[in-house]
C-alpha cells in the first residue's frame, strides 16, 4: 500500500513487520522519531510479543540488546552520531560476540563543533568494527532494507551485527511516497529467528570468555571469514528480496551507463541528486556514469574492480574526513583498485555538518573534471575560504 | 560442584567464589549469570577452561546491569521467564564507578534480576587500585601511603543508599564471613519480583594482604567491628540486621591486614582511625548492631 510517510515511519513500520522481541534506544536527533513511532506502535498493542526497553544512554541500548541477542532475542535500536560512537565499545563487542543486532544509523556529524545535521563520519568509526553497513538511498530503500538486515545477519553464514545507514534529515525527516511491505510478504521472507547457540539454562554455554594469545587470533580471523562469507549471502538476499517485493534495488553496487569514461562514485541520498546530475551532464555530451555504493562493509572489492577497470577518470563524494588522509570513501576505492584502474582519483570531500550541495555545484565540479580544469587529487568542495586564528 | 567448577583460577581463600557458589546452590542453578570484566570473569571464563555449569555472559566492563536487563526483557518477550532468574556478579568498582549509569538505569526500570555486588574494595583485578567501595585509609596502588598521604582521603560510598533511593524492592548487604546469610538473602531475592541489590563483602588475599586461610576470619571482623553492617531492606523497609555481641574496635579489624597496618604508624593514621571508628559507631546506632 503506497503512502506518503516520513522517512521515521518507512523504518519504523518495517521494524514492526519483523517482530522484534526487544526494542532499545535512547533519543537523538534525527533518529528519535523511529523509536517514538516504534513506542507508539508498543503503547497501541501493535508489537505483539515484543518489549521497548527505554534506555538510559546509547551505551545502555545497545548493552541491553547484546544480552536480549545473546539470549536468543531479535533485537532492535536507531542511533547517530554521538549516539552511535557511545554504542561503538558494546557494538565492536557485539560483533566479536558473533550477535545480529540490527540499527539504523541516521547518519549525522560528529562534534565539535556540535552539528545534529547529516554527513558520514559516525558510520566511518564503525567502519572496522565487524558491523555490515548498507547506505540507501531513499526511504523506500530504507524501508525495504530492515527485513533484509535481519535476513543477512541472521544467517548461519554470517551472524553479524548489520547497521542500515539512512541520511539524517535528508531522508528521515522527508516526506516520500512509500509502498508499506504487508505483513504476510516480510513473514514469508523472513523466518523467526532460531539461533543454535543461546543462553538459556536448558543447554547452558558461557558467552564472551576471555581468549589467550593462542586463540584470540582465530575468533577475529573467523569474523573476516563471515565478512567475505556475507558478500555472497548478501547478493543472493537483496535478489531474493527483489523477487518477493517487486522492488530491485541491485547488489552491492548499482552501476549506470557502465561504459562511461568518468565515473561519480558516493552513498546515500546524494546519489539521487547525482543521478540527476549525470544525466543532464550527458546531455551536455560528458561521458560520465554513476557507482552507488550499497554495501560500504563487506567492502565490495571485486565488484568496483570490475565496474571501474576501464574508467579514466573516478570522482568520489566523501561525506566524512579520515583527518590527516582524505576521504574514508576514496581511500577505500583507491586500495580496492590498486593495479586493476590506471584511472587518474578525483577525490572531493563535501557536505559536513549538512552543508548544502546544490545540483549546480556538484554538475560543476563534474564538468570540471571533464574538462581538465580540476587536477587529480583531494579537496574540500564547498567551503568559504576562511582564516584561522591561531592565538 | 555442577554449577561452578572447580579448576577455575582464583586464589585459595577467595572470597568471589564463596559468595558464587553459595548463590548458585541457593537456586539450585536455576539461572543465567551475567558477568561484566573483573577478578571473577578473570578466574572462570578463560576460552576453553570455562567453569561454569549455568548460561553464562560477559560483555563489557561497565554494562552488565544492560546485558542483564536484555536477557531479563528477552525472557519475558519470548515467554521463557520460567528458565531462571538473571543473578549478576558484579566487583565494586564494575558496580559502583564505572557501570553505575547502567545499573541505574536497571535499578529505574525494576527488571527482575539479582544484582550481587562482590565488594572487595579495590580494583583487584588490574593489581588493587581504588574504587569508590575503597574504604578510607586504604592503601591501594592509585592511593598510596605517602609522606603526606596516609593511603585513601575519601570515603565508600553508600551503595545501599543508592539502591533504596532507586526504590529497589529489595537490598541487603551480606558477608562471605556468612554463606548461611548469603543463601537466606539470594532465596529471599529469587522469591521477589524486581530489582535485588545484594552486596557482599569479599575478602581478597591480594589485595588486603592477608592469608588465605584467614579470609573469613578478616571478614568476619569486618562485620563484628561493625564497620560492614549486615542489614535487609523489603520495599525500603529495614526488615533485619546482623547484631553484634561485644562490638569490637575497628583497630583488631585494620591491624591484620596489609591495606590498613600503616595507619598505625603513619602521622595522620590516628586521624583515619578515628574516623573509621566514628563511621563503625554511626552504623552501630543507625542500625542498632550492638545487642
Amino acid at each position: 500500500m503506497k503512502k506518503v510517510v516520513r522517512g521515521f515511519y518507512a523504518v519504523a513500520h518495517s521494524v514492526k513487520l519483523c517482530k522484534p522481541h526487544v526494542i532499545c534506544a535512547y533519543p537523538i536527533t534525527p533518529q528519535t522519531e523511529i523509536v517514538e513511532n516504534l513506542a507508539e506502535m508498543y503503547a497501541n498493542g501493535e508489537l505483539k510479543n515484543c518489549e521497548y526497553i527505554t534506555a538510559e544512554s546509547e551505551f545502555g541500548a545497545a548493552s541491553i540488546l547484546v544480552g536480549a541477542s545473546a539470549a536468543g532475542a531479535r533485537v532492535f535500536s536507531a542511533t547517530c552520531s554521538q549516539g552511535l560512537i557511545l554504542m561503538s565499545e558494546v557494538l565492536f563487542n557485539a560483533a566479536g560476540m558473533r550477535l545480529p543486532i540490527v540499527i539504523v544509523n541516521t547518519n549525522r556529524a560528529l562534534s565539535a563543533p556540535l552539528s545534529i545535521w547529516n554527513d558520514h563520519q559516525d558510520s566511518m568509526v564503525l567502519r572496522d568494527a565487524g558491523i555490515m553497513q548498507l547506505f540507501v538511498e531513499n526511504n523506500q530503500e530504507a524501508h525495504d532494507a530492515v527485513p533484509q538486515a535481519y535476513k543477512i545477519a541472521e544467517d548461519k553464514r554470517v551472524l553479524l551485527p548489520f547497521m542500515v545507514c539512512m541520511d539524517g534529515f535528508k531522508l528521515t525527516h522527508a516526506y516520500e511516497p512509500v509502498d508499506l511491505l504487508e505483513e504476510e510478504v516480510v513473514d514469508a521472507f523472513l523466518p523467526p529467528y532460531q539461533p543454535q547457540i543461546y543462553l538459556t539454562t536448558k543447554k547452558p554455554v558461557a558467552m564472551g570468555c576471555y581468549a589467550l594469545p593462542a586463540y584470540y587470533m582465530e575468533f577475529r580471523v573467523a569474523m573476516q571469514q563471515a565478512m567475505e562469507r556475507a558478500k555472497s549471502v548478501m547478493e543472493k538476499i537483496y535478489k531474493e528480496w527483489a523477487e518477493v517485493s517487486g522492488r530491485d534495488w541491485g547488489g552491492h553496487i548499482v552501476v549506470e551507463y557502465p561504459d562511461a569514461k568518468i565515473f561519480v562514485v558516493a552513498m546515500g541520498s546524494l546519489v539521487g541528486l547525482l543521478r540527476k546530475v549525470v544525466n543532464d551532464l550527458r546531455k551536455e555530451g560528458i561521458d560520465v556514469g554513476l557507482i552507488k555504493i550499497r554495501t560500504f562493509r563487506p567492502f565490495p572489492v571485486e565488484n568496483l574492480r570490475k565496474a571501474l577497470s576501464n574508467a579514466e577518470k573516478i570522482v568520489v563524494f566523501d561525506r566524512s574526513v579520515s583527518f590527516g588522509y582524505e576521504g574514508p570513501l576514496s581511500i577505500e576505492l583507491k586500495s580496492a583498485l590498486y593495479k586493476y584502474s590506471s584511472a587518474d582519483f578525483y577525490s572531493y570531500i563535501v557536505g559536513l555538518g549538512g552543508r548544502d550541495m546544490p545540483k549546480d555545484f556538484l554538475a560543476g565540479i563534474i564538468r570540471d573534471v571533464a574538462n581538465g580544469k580540476e587536477k587529480p587529487g583531494v579537496a574540500f568542495k564547498g567551503y568559504k575560504e576562511f582564516e584561522e586564528v591561531i592565538p | 560442584m555442577k554449577f561452578f567448577g572447580s579448576g577455575h583460577g582464583a586464589c585459595p581463600g577467595c572470597g568471589l567464589t564463596i559468595a558464587v557458589k553459595n548463590t548458585l546452590e541457593a537456586l539450585n542453578g536455576k539461572c543465567f549469570v551475567a558477568n561484566p570484566t573483573g577478578c571473577l570473569e578473570i578466574i572462570s571464563s578463560q576460552y576453553g577452561r570455562n567453569a561454569w555449569g549455568v548460561p553464562y555472559i560477559h560483555s563489557l566492563f561497565e554494562n552488565v546491569a544492560a546485558v542483564a536487563a536484555g536477557i531479563d526483557a528477552a525472557l519475558k518477550a519470548m515467554g521463557r521467564r520460567d528458565e531462571g532468574k538473571i543473578v549478576v556478579f558484579a566487583g565494586d568498582g564494575a558496580t559502583a564507578d564505572i557501570g553505575i549509569g547502567t545499573l541505574s538505569g536497571a535499578m529505574d526500570r525494576n527488571h527482575n534480576i539479582i544484582y550481587i555486588c562482590l565488594d572487595n574494595e579495590a580494583y583487584q583485578n588490574t593489581g588493587h587500585q581504588q574504587s569508590g567501595l575503597t574504604p578510607p585509609g586504604e592503601a591501594t596502588t592509585t592511593t598510596p601511603v605517602g609522606k603526606i598521604f596516609p593511603g585513601k582521603i575519601g570515603k565508600k560510598k553508600d551503595m545501599v543508599a543508592f539502591a533504596l533511593a532507586h526504590g529497589c524492592p529489595y537490598v541487603a548487604t551480606s558477608s562471605v564471613a556468612f554463606p548461611a546469610d548469603i543463601r537466606r538473602k539470594v532465596k529471599k531475592a529469587a522469591s521477589i519480583e524486581g530489582f535485588a541489590y545484594i552486596q557482599i563483602h569479599s575478602s581478597c588475599v591480594t589485595g588486603w594482604g592477608i592469608d588465605g586461610n584467614q579470609s573469613i576470619e578478616v571478614a568476619r571482623l569486618a562485620v563484628e567491628t561493625g564497620l560492614y553492617p549486615i542489614v535487609e531492606y523489603e520495599n525500603g523497609k529495614l526488615v533485619s540486621v546482623r547484631k553484634i555481641k561485644d562490638r569490637k574496635p575497628v583497630i583488631e579489624y585494620l591491624k591484620v591486614q596489609r591495606r590498613f597496618r600503616h595507619l598505625l604508624k603513619h602521622p595522620k593514621g590516628k586521624e583515619i582511625i578515628e574516623r573509621l571508628q566514628q563511621i563503625a559507631d554511626e552504623n552501630a546506632k543507625k542500625y542498632g548492631l550492638d545487642g
